[in-house]
């Protein structure tokens, strides 16, 4: 049986790391999955962060705008889908950071609110 | 004299078929580093056990100019064989001829011959090399894909199936291997996917390689979708000769019992494991210490893990071993270890296969992506899984056994048949720190030094109740057994359970949280 190389648990001694359970501290060595897992971020209404990669194909608004809570902000285009990004909360807008024509990775702030 | 001649030309009839898309194409596919379908059946399969049929299939498209067309057995080859005796039931798709596209006669083929695994009750195994449907099909195309799927389900736990992805397997193709048991993959051949790196850049922007996106190596570390992983198609056919081994042909059958040996010497069961709950080892020693020949054909080896899974042998009979890894992740349970744990242990059920779970975690992995990622229903899955589980169940407690895990991995209240723990066991509702600073939390914060007050709560608790006898005391815990005791009495537990027979409540099906 051939014994395929393993990133992790097949070195002849992994480093330790340590990991806290319930109060203890084990050591054992970690998985890229968990290495690599996102940490979580409170969601912030001040800021309107793209939740899928597009393209933004309107500006509805500008800094120094007021709006109030459901007002159309942007038209981001994505998986071939016209997706209005409506304003969560009512608010005077503090900055517009997208224009027509922007590709945007998912989590880009598109507007942030004052 | 005029049989001679007709029987020449079935002579040709049967070359031309085998060369399949033809010269060109066989050099395109070997160039990548891939063999022709029916070679990869003569590799599998035991030497000239090997017969084809639907040899001189061919399809009945008109859409497109398909009609002009010759498609040698419309891209697939069918047949039955035998592996180390066993009979079996193969397909396996020829890339050379039009990419291994999936028409209507190409999953006509496929499908006889899973009827014909079902109906005789012999393992199927699918060698997939496709780019997918075939457009100028149609819908006939996914008509057949379906008609596939539906076969797979229904097959499920009644014979082994297995996988092979020996090329691209991309969009609805995929999910033929998903439904079936064991999945095999080969460094830079396998590729699978539901939407591919063009689709994704289009959509997304996102720009990823083939390799990157659904290659081998993601199957086998990231997603859990595949099984085994080898670096040539050499070495994954000795990886599936090696799987069968262990398996029944049908679930109305045992594994064929072989190979009865001593564990090597080597492995010191009472050398391996760590006095303090804190430090980590390689459970994988503890298997080899107590399976035959210390041979053990470990299953997703490189994905969650933080949970061991696989088959050993125990006096020539195959078991299936479930066991914490507190070398990756402390042994933890979490969304995947749970997802890889559950599966498992219905596998060996729906086999007849005896699971042997060793037990050592701390207990859940914490965090706010586990929560969100639904490790509650997922967990469930091994509640459910050793619940209805009716083959022996034999579980061996080394060290740790805290809280909700004690209870997931193959407890008493799951009804294992036989629970043995060793003396450093430790079964109780959270380790010694966690439990100290809740119970005494008062005496400690009003102590005139907190951390020594701590630290002898830790100790009294430790003393009190990390150990196996609190446990046994009730009856959770049939014996504790010294380390080297372990083989010995798992291998009469096996034998007193031979004829175990227990049935659950009559019901169509459970709902498992899936």
């Amino acid at each position: 049986m051939n014994h395929h190389k393993s990133v992790h648990i097949r070195d002849e001694k992994p480093e330790l790391k340590k990991l806290i359970i319930q109060g203890t501290t084990y050591f054992t060595t970690y998985t890229r999955k968990f290495e690599n897992r996102r940490t979580w971020l409170k969601p912030d209404v001040k800021r309107i962060v793209s939740f899928i990669p597009g393209t933004i194909r309107q500006v509805l608004v500008k800094a120094g705008d007021t709006v109030k809570a459901g007002d159309k902000l942007l038209v981001l285009e994505a998986m071939k889908m016209m997706n209005t990004i409506q304003a969560p909360v009512g608010g005077k807008i503090k900055s517009v950071l997208v224009r027509e024509g922007d590709r945007l990775p998912r989590g880009s702030v598109m507007i942030e609110f004052e | 004299m005029a049989l001679k001649k007709q029987i020449q030309e079935l002579h040709k009839r049967r070359e031309e078929v085998q060369m399949g898309g033809g010269e060109k194409a066989i050099e395109k596919q070997e160039a990548m580093g891939k063999m022709t379908a029916r070679n990869r059946i003569n590799a599998l399969l035991d030497k000239d056990s090997f017969q084809e049929y639907d040899m001189f299939v061919l399809h009945e498209a008109r859409d497109f100019d398909m009609a002009k067309k010759v498609l040698h057995g419309d891209g697939v080859v069918i047949g039955t064989g035998n592996i180390s005796g066993q009979s079996v039931c193969i397909f396996a798709q020829d890339f050379t001829v039009a990419g291994g596209s999936l028409g209507l006669m190409h999953s006509r083929k496929i499908t006889k011959i899973m009827d014909h695994s079902l109906k005789m009750k012999v393992p199927l195994i699918g060698i997939n090399d496709s780019g997918g449907a075939r457009i100028q099909e149609g819908v006939n195309s996914l008509a057949g894909y379906g008609e596939i799927f539906f076969r797979n389900t229904l097959s499920s736990g009644v014979i082994p199936q297995i996988s092979v992805i020996l090329g691209p397997c991309a969009g609805g193709a995929v999910y033929s291997p998903a439904l079936t048991d064991f999945v095999f993959v080969v460094e830079h051949i396998s590729k699978m996917f539901i939407t591919g790196p063009e689709v994704i850049k289009t959509v997304l922007g996102e720009e990823i390689s083939m390799e990157d996106l659904g290659g081998a190596r993601v199957h086998s570390e990231i997603t859990g979708s595949a099984h085994f992983f080898a670096e040539n198609e050499h070495e994954c056919f000795e990886q599936i000769k090696k799987l069968l081994s262990f398996l029944p042909a049908n679930n109305d059958k045992k594994s064929v019992k072989c190979c009865a040996k001593p564990p090597q010497s080597t492995y010191k069961i009472g050398d391996i494991v760590p006095d303090d709950p804190a430090m980590p080892y390689d459970v994988r020693d503890v298997i080899r210490a107590i399976v035959d020949d210390s041979d053990f054909f470990e299953i997703q080896k490189n994905w969650a893990a933080n949970m061991v899974i696989g088959f050993g042998r125990m006096n020539g009979e195959t078991c299936g071993f479930v066991c914490n890894q507190p070398l990756v992740l402390a042994g933890v349970l979490d969304v995947d270890s749970s997802d890889k744990a559950a599966r498992f242990i219905r596998y060996c059920d729906a086999f007849n296969i005896p699971i042997i779970t060793l037990v050592d975690l701390p207990g859940y992995l914490p965090g706010v992506d586990q929560e969100h990622a639904g490790v509650i229903r997922h967990g469930a899955k091994i509640l459910y899984a050793y619940s209805e589980a009716t083959v022996p169940k034999l579980t061996v407690i080394l060290r740790k056994a805290y809280g909700g895990g004690y209870i997931a991995m193959g407890s008493r209240h799951l009804r294992a048949d036989f629970v043995f723990a060793w003396p450093t066991a430790e079964v109780a509702v959270m380790g010694p720190e966690g439990a100290a600073n809740i119970i005494f939390r008062k005496e400690i914060s009003e102590a005139e030094n907190p951390e020594e007050m701590r630290q002898q709560k830790v100790k009294e608790y430790k003393e009190k109740f990390a150990n196996p006898y609190v446990a046994a005391s009730k009856g959770y815990i049939d014996s504790v057994i010294a380390p080297e005791e372990t083989r010995n009495i798992l291998l009469h537990a096996i034998e007193v359970s031979g004829e175990k027979s227990v049935s659950l409540p009559p019901k169509k099906h459970g709902i498992p949280p899936f």
